[in-house]
């Protein structure tokens, strides 16, 4: 086991000092392949060796198919419930498309899970935010399902997701579970609509100023494309929630996952080791860099 | 009687007017009606001469584009303690976008014809009612430039999702 799985939380995560137990593949056989969308699918993962692959919400393995390659994925799942792995798949390169042709029945490689995790426990005593964009919804998934389970540990629970078009919402009937939760505000928002939406239409951060909570007892999590969540903040900020109490998931190519290659680094950052969540101090300042 | 100091209480309760003295709301007053939309119904339509505008109090509006042989376009949506309406304060006073009811809709409007003319007799009045508006515009522009920005395209590369 990598420390940067068991050091989950911590401020600091390290890397592995030589090859080991954690950067070998498992195998896990697909025990169901679901289509989200029309380049996204769901994969529901089972251990073939009867491990469960315990994570904390915002990890992510690295996803391994023999002779194509191997690619990071985020954890979408339920941490309550690590005998099933879940994640969720945009076909965005031959990896990920070979991912996304994957049946029941088929099997892959997993290492992991790796990564710093978003920092549930400061969202205590407070109101939770969630702000999702596209396929951010993912990686955000398990920090509602921890919440709706400690639901009253936290003041309030609130989740913002804005995608392209109604076609592109993701998890729609979860989405329609949500809001009819008590206790739980879910708003969502599309830039372009079709037809029969009569929901809200504009970009995400046009929610903010709606949110039915004070600023300052509020904790964000946000993630989605790097321009949603610059936005995001730079709006959340604007409402008067402090940066201190905003997080962020960044998302760059990652090879080895345990920060060692380096592909994955962005300024200081080894987004793999040291991330891949992160204080809104932290990444503000990269967030606006044009290249790095 | 009655229904003058509802009318003045409801504006003071809308974010836009928020703030004001009891002597400027007396003076909005004059130019405020209560009314109500069914759902599907239009507040407004393009090319009709904008001559008041809303303060939405209860339900939803879609701004529409209409386009010839395409499905309306919604470019925004609007929702409780929002402002509908910002053609009135610029020639040729005439909506730009359609106004429609997605749900059964409260407003107040405000008389544009009559908040024009207080707002000449008045410079300070029209002031603060400037003030006011510019950062729902200003807003409003901003959102329609980040809209531009395309907030949820994926990244070209392989990342956590792939």
């Amino acid at each position: 086991m990598n420390e940067t799985a068991t050091m989950a939380g911590k401020a600091t995560a390290t890397p592995l000092s030589e090859p080991g137990e954690g950067l070998l593949p498992r195998p896990f056989r697909v025990a169901a392949a679901r289509r989200e969308l029309e380049d996204v699918v769901t994969l529901e993962l089972e251990p073939l060796d009867g491990r469960p692959l315990a994570f904390e919400p915002g990890q992510f393995t690295m996803l391994y198919l023999p002779g194509i390659g191997e690619i990071p994925i985020s954890i979408s799942g339920d941490a309550a419930r690590p005998e099933v792995l879940v994640q969720t798949i945009r076909a965005v390169g031959a990896v990920s498309a070979a991912c996304c042709d994957l049946r029941a029945g088929d099997r892959v490689g997993v290492r992991g899970p790796y990564g710093k995790p978003w920092p549930v426990e400061a969202a205590l005593d407070r109101h939770l935010l969630v702000v999702a964009g596209g396929l951010g919804l993912a990686p955000t998934r398990p920090i509602l399902h921890w919440a709706l389970r400690n639901r009253e540990r936290i003041k309030g629970l609130h989740l913002l997701y804005g995608a392209r078009t109604p076609d592109a919402v993701l998890y729609p009937a979860q989405l329609l579970g949500w809001s009819g939760a008590a206790d739980m505000t879910v708003k969502v928002t599309v830039d372009r609509h079709s037809a029969d939406w009569s929901g809200h239409v504009g970009v995400v951060t046009e929610l903010v100023p709606s949110l039915p909570f004070d600023p300052a007892e509020g904790t964000a999590m946000i993630c989605g494309p790097e321009v949603m969540m610059r936005f995001s903040l730079q709006a959340l900020q604007g409402w008067g929630l402090a940066p201190e109490r905003m997080y962020v998931s960044m998302e760059r190519s990652m090879k080895c996952g345990v920060g060692w290659c380096g592909h994955c680094q962005l300024g200081p950052y080894l987004l793999c080791r040291d991330g891949p969540v992160f204080s809104a101090p932290q990444m503000t300042p990269l967030l606006g860099v044009w290249e790095l | 009687m009655v229904e003058i100091k509802g009318l003045a209480e409801t504006l003071a309760a809308h974010p836009l007017f928020q703030g004001l003295g009891a002597d400027t709301m007396t003076f909005l007053e004059g130019c405020a009606a209560n009314e109500v939309f069914q759902a599907g119904s239009y507040l407004f339509k393009a090319g009709e001469a904008s001559d008041r505008f809303f303060l939405l109090r209860e339900g939803d509006i879609a701004l529409e584009i209409q386009i010839p042989g395409r499905a309306r376009l919604t470019v925004k949506s609007l929702h409780p303690g929002e402002v509908v309406g910002a053609s009135w304060m610029l020639p040729p006073y005439t909506w730009r976008f359609d106004a429609r009811a997605l749900s059964a809709v409260r407003a107040t409007s405000i008389d544009a014809h009559c908040l024009r003319r207080k707002c000449d007799d008045n410079p300070a009045l029209g002031y603060e009612v400037f003030k006011r508006f510019l950062p729902i515009l200003a807003d409003r522009l901003q959102a329609a430039r980040v809209q531009l920005v395309d907030l949820y395209a994926p990244l070209n590369q392989v990342g956590r999702t792939g």
